[in-house]
């Protein structure tokens, strides 16, 4: 890339000081060394996160540091794109500096050569023939052609030069790599649309950083139709249009008309039979005002549809406000009438509760939860869980709980389950209920239980019936004695639904003297246990159970399974269970509309760059000399030689035409 | 005169290319095409026209290949008589490979990756025990031992292919989708472009140090299978169902695979100009430098290949034929480390230990971009995930 000193002697203007500056390989290695540690810097910390990320892993400080550094967005940053422009004007200088020398380097066969030059040729060699030189031309001219050395000759005063050249298209690799690494730049800098950069960071547009519908911001922060250069996204559900792309720039975004609306009609995933998902596809219909009928076209990855210009890619999905059937099952009160309630994804629901008023926002839907399941032996496989969808509660605080609800019984180990997962915060992971399934696959006896479970005059009723049954024949008759059993009994079912197993234990650790703990434990647990089994029977038998041949093994199960679920109610943090009766799935689909016309230049480019690599690595450009003149009465002959850059290979060439050559000079 | 001057001159012209090609080459080009013919018969009809297009690259390439460099032609009819052998055993049954002698012990993917990665490492030891013990035998065991490795890696890779299809139609896949398959790739083709150069230049000395590379590799691939149980074929993401795959993958390896071969020469260059007792066994520095560049710019012609492919790739899948995502933009480091040392090579002249040197960089380079990427920064680009 560097050129001699040619000009430095001499005065300069501007213009040459300019050129010198440009040109200057230690320019060009500056910046690309720069553009090389930003581009690392640009993989190192995650690009085009929301703002409120960066704030929290650096702090108010060097948020804003980095901030009006550019470092969010490295790559768009005008410091950045500068570098970039300079890099094209350093190289496209380069080439205009050494192209014209080049392409006549390519015709020329140099035949002005020193003779001392010659010599200096590591690949050399004289002979000294009794011939005309007319005669050693003639035998030299033909060979060296046969070698496949274009050849020409010219006679000085006292010598004759005849020069050899081949692979001068080594050059053009010059020619065609550098203008390529130009012309890709100027395609990407075109695409990466400065203009919109420069009126954004001069204020001409505004970025949108509010969340609100699409048909309320504000013109400036609109860009016009005929935008040449973009690349947006948008989210559409199926039966739903759009005729415009969201442009995410810095902390906002900026809204992108098209000249033509984008229907949804339909949007599909498929799964492998494995598990995990096999295509994404979106049908849709193009109507375009200017066109006489709608394009129909189905996109996929890997599918775009490309229309006038406007590239529509399949990128993403998620749910469209799916249509959701819901039954909410108390789960606090004695009172077990279920609510049916008709929602939507993104959809808020009030209600008043015995824990106040509550928000409900349902927040997706997904038809299918493929999830990694360890088994012994074969290590991870995916299971399908069924449809669930997730929703938080959001109390008068604002405080929120994040629910997400399996709709199928899912099951475990040979159980079946109703899973509901709770958290906190989304970082958590999700803690699950698991409700038990009933023999009529259903969720009914669970919530008779459980309601039972939360009736204190039914529970009153059974601990008495249990009290009476258990308390020493000398106690028979006192009252007192079973009033006091009784209620202490009740008391311990109310504790364990209130607060599961963990309140049965910290009320004994609390009363008890630590020596004692232990065996009064047991025997509240023993009490506890003959309450929810009386409970539980008096419930199986109020359903027609058969219990003649006792409690089967089934029931039995459902019974741990319950109680096991009930105590755990109490942090469950909602008044009810939301259960999922039907769906009408609606989905969206995300698309990506891109607009890059400077793609046809990028592409030129590329060409261009591959075939300069390769001219410029696998043709060999090489040349020869011959100095011819008389010196002692004989005819001297000095050949010498040059592989540019491919000494290596030419030496052994260059031995083999010296073999070739002896030949024919040995018949002077 | 009997003989013309015309003639003689004849006789020094180096002859064409085409003229050079005997009965053997024509007759290997014929098998070639034949063989290809023949898959296209069975299964044209549900290739595309992009899959035609390959395939008809890839039996030009492997005609040509076999004309310049005569070996392939006895590595490819190996590789074919394997696979076909494998493909006859299995029948259309995945299970024989529990049940079948030959499946289970050589030639079920997995047991000739492990044979692969068995005989890369004693070639190895080989090369090394031929370098210090000065021994022609060892040597050529070594080289054999190479030969045979890079045989059952690729019948390995090609039952792969096979088996992916045996799990279901729609499963199968070119085995050039995760780490697991590119580890494999890779240690096939830094191993054949060594074997070109240990043709082109008649010396084993390099072997030990390119093939340590490759041990390594296989020792990450023998990790990564048995303890993350990476060998199982899993289906293919809706992203990576491309034909660009097929072309995008392999030239991206010949790239890394060559850049790995430099980085190894540089290695043998500075243990030569250091120690005598290397001086006295390896060939000349100056070959070593001449084997570097060339196999520095054979990776850098790839590579470039590759990222363009990659390039327009993405403009069909993410949008964009340049997101800067990470791995794109490691890429380009990759790409403009082994410009500079291009150009300080060709333009300024430099050689010696600077560049030696900088080409084991360069690998370290590479590999982050190859490795580091994946397992330390996320974006689209996350098929290969550890």
């Amino acid at each position: 890339m560097t050129t001699d000193a040619v000009n430095k002697k001499r005065p300069q203007k501007t213009g040459g000081v300019l050129l010198e500056f440009f040109g200057s390989m230690n320019l060009a290695i500056t910046l690309l060394v720069t553009v090389g540690i930003a581009s690392i810097v640009g993989t190192v910390l995650k690009q085009n996160e929301p703002y409120q990320n960066y704030i929290s892993k650096f702090g108010p400080f060097w948020f804003e540091v980095f901030n009006s550094l550019g470092l969010y967005d490295v790559y768009s940053a005008v410091w950045f794109l500068l570098i970039l422009t300079i890099l094209v004007l350093s190289t496209s200088t380069c080439i205009y500096r050494n192209a014209p020398l080049m392409l006549h380097d390519m015709r020329s066969y140099r035949l002005g050569v020193r003779f001392n030059s010659l010599n200096a040729f590591h690949c050399r060699r004289e002979w000294r023939l009794q011939a005309s030189s007319d005669a050693l031309v003639g035998r030299l001219m033909p060979v060296l052609e046969a070698f496949g050395y274009r050849v020409r000759s010219k006679g000085y005063e006292d010598h004759l030069v005849v020069a050899a050249k081949k692979g001068a298209i080594n050059r053009l690799g010059y020619i065609f790599t550098h203008s390529a690494i130009v012309i890709i730049c100027i395609g990407g800098l075109v695409d990466g649309n400065l203009l919109l950069k420069w009126k954004a960071f001069s204020g001409d547009i505004k970025i949108e950083t509010r969340d609100i519908p699409a048909s309320q911001v504000p013109q400036e922060s609109r860009l016009p139709v005929g935008n040449p250069s973009f690349r947006g996204s948008v989210n559409i559900p199926e039966g739903s249009s759009a005729n415009i792309a969201f442009l995410n720039l810095r902390d906002g975004y900026l809204v992108q008309p098209l000249p033509f609306s984008v229907d949804v009609q339909d949007f599909r995933v498929e799964h492998y039979s494995s598990g995990p998902p096999e295509s994404f596809e979106s049908d849709l219909l193009i109507h375009d005002p200017q066109a006489a009928a709608p394009v129909e076209a189905t996109i996929a990855v890997n599918h775009p549809l490309i229309y006038k210009g406007y590239a529509i890619y399949q990128a993403s999905f998620s749910d469209g406000g799916s249509k959701l059937d819901l039954r909410l099952w108390p789960l606090l009160g004695s009172d077990a009438v279920p609510e049916d309630v008709n929602g939507a994804v993104f959809e808020d629901i009030d209600f008043e509760t015995s824990m106040g008023p509550l928000t409900l926002e349902l927040i997706n839907f997904r038809l299918f939860n493929i999830n990694p399941v360890m088994q012994e032996g074969t290590g991870k496989k995916f299971r399908n869980f069924g449809p669930n969808f997730s929703f938080k509660l959001r109390n008068e605080l604002g405080e929120a709980i994040e629910y997400e609800n399996y709709m199928l019984p899912v099951d475990m180990e040979g159980r079946q389950y109703f899973l509901s997962g709770v958290r906190r915060t989304p970082a958590e992971p999700f803690q699950y209920l698991y409700i038990p399934v009933d023999p009529d696959g259903g969720i009914e006896r669970f919530m008779q239980f459980n309601t039972r479970l939360h009736d204190l005059e039914r529970i009153m009723a059974t601990a008495r019936g249990t009290a009476g049954q258990s308390v020493s024949p000398t106690q028979i008759g006192n009252e007192t004695f079973v009033d006091e059993l009784t209620e202490s009994m009740a008391r311990l079912v109310t504790l364990f639904t209130a607060k599961g197993f963990d309140g049965v234990v910290e009320q004994v650790d609390a009363s008890a003297p630590e020596a004692e703990r232990a065996s009064v434990l047991d025997a509240y647990l023993k009490v506890l246990q003959t309450m929810l089994a009386s409970l539980y029977t008096e419930l199986l038998a109020d359903n027609g159970v058969d219990l003649s041949q006792g409690i089967s093994e089934r029931d039995g199960n459902f019974f741990d399974d319950a109680i096991n679920a009930i105590g755990a109610v109490g942090n469950y943090g909602a008044p009810f269970y939301i259960q999922l009766k039907s769906f009408e799935h609606i989905q969206s689909t995300g698309l990506q509309i891109a607009r890059a016309p400077g793609k046809t230049l990028v592409y030129l480019g590329f060409t261009l760059l591959i075939a300069g690599v390769f001219c410029m690595f696998y043709v060999s450009a090489s040349r020869l000399w011959c100095w011819i003149d008389e010196d002692d009465g004989q005819t001297r002959i000095l050949i010498g030689g040059t592989g540019m850059r491919h000494k290596r290979d030419f030496g052994k060439e260059f031995a083999r035409l010296e073999g070739v050559l002896d030949e024919q000079f040995r018949k002077f | 005169m009997a003989v013309t001057r015309e003639e003689m001159l004849d006789s020094y012209r180096r002859p064409s290319f085409w003229q050079t090609l005997t009965a053997v080459d024509w007759l290997w080009a014929v098998l070639v095409l034949s063989g290809s013919g023949y898959v296209f018969m069975r299964y044209g009809a549900v290739m595309d026209v992009y899959e035609i297009s390959i395939m008809a690259g890839v039996t030009a390439a492997l005609a040509g290949t076999g004309w310049l460099w005569k070996p392939v032609r006895t590595l490819s009819v190996c590789v074919a008589t394997l696979t076909l052998f494998a493909l006859w055993r299995y029948g259309g049954t995945l299970a024989n490979q529990e049940t079948d002698f030959f499946l289970k012990y050589m030639l079920a993917s997995q047991s000739a990756i492990m044979w692969m990665s068995a005989l890369y490492v004693m070639a190895t030891v080989a090369y090394f025990g031929a370098l210090f013990a000065r021994s022609e035998f060892t040597g050529k065991v070594a080289t054999a031992m190479t030969w045979s490795a890079t045989t059952m890696g690729i019948v390995g890779l090609l039952v792969r292919w096979r088996e992916s299809y045996l799990i279901s139609p729609d499963v199968g896949h070119v085995p050039v989708s995760n780490l697991y398959e590119v580890f494999v790739l890779f240690s096939i083709i830094t191993a054949l472009i060594y074997l070109f150069y240990e043709g082109r230049y008649r010396t084993r000395e390099l072997g030990g140090f390119v093939l340590l590379v490759i041990s390594s590799a296989v020792a990450f691939l023998l990790w990564y299978a048995f303890t993350r149980n990476a060998a199982e074929i899993q289906p293919l993401v809706p992203a990576l169902q491309s034909y660009w795959m097929k072309i995008h993958v392999p030239a991206n390896f010949i790239g890394y695979g060559s850049f790995a071969l430099a980085a190894m020469i540089g290695v043998a260059f500075l243990l030569t100009g250091k120690f005598a007792f290397f001086a006295q066994r390896m060939p000349s520095q100056d070959l070593l430098e001449d084997v570097m560049y060339k196999s520095i710019a054979l990776g850098f012609a790839f590579f470039t290949l590759a990222t363009i492919l990659g390039a327009l790739w993405a403009a069909e899948a993410w949008g964009g034929y340049w997101s800067w995502d990470p791995k794109e933009t490691w890429a380009l480091i990759v790409w403009l480390n082994y410009a500079a040392w291009l150009h300080m090579r060709l333009t300024r002249g430099w050689n010696g230990a600077p560049m030696a040197w900088w080409a084991v960089i360069g690998l370290f380079v590479t590999l982050f971009a190859f490795l580091g990427v994946n397992m330390f920064l996320s974006g689209l680009h996350s098929y290969g995930e550890l």
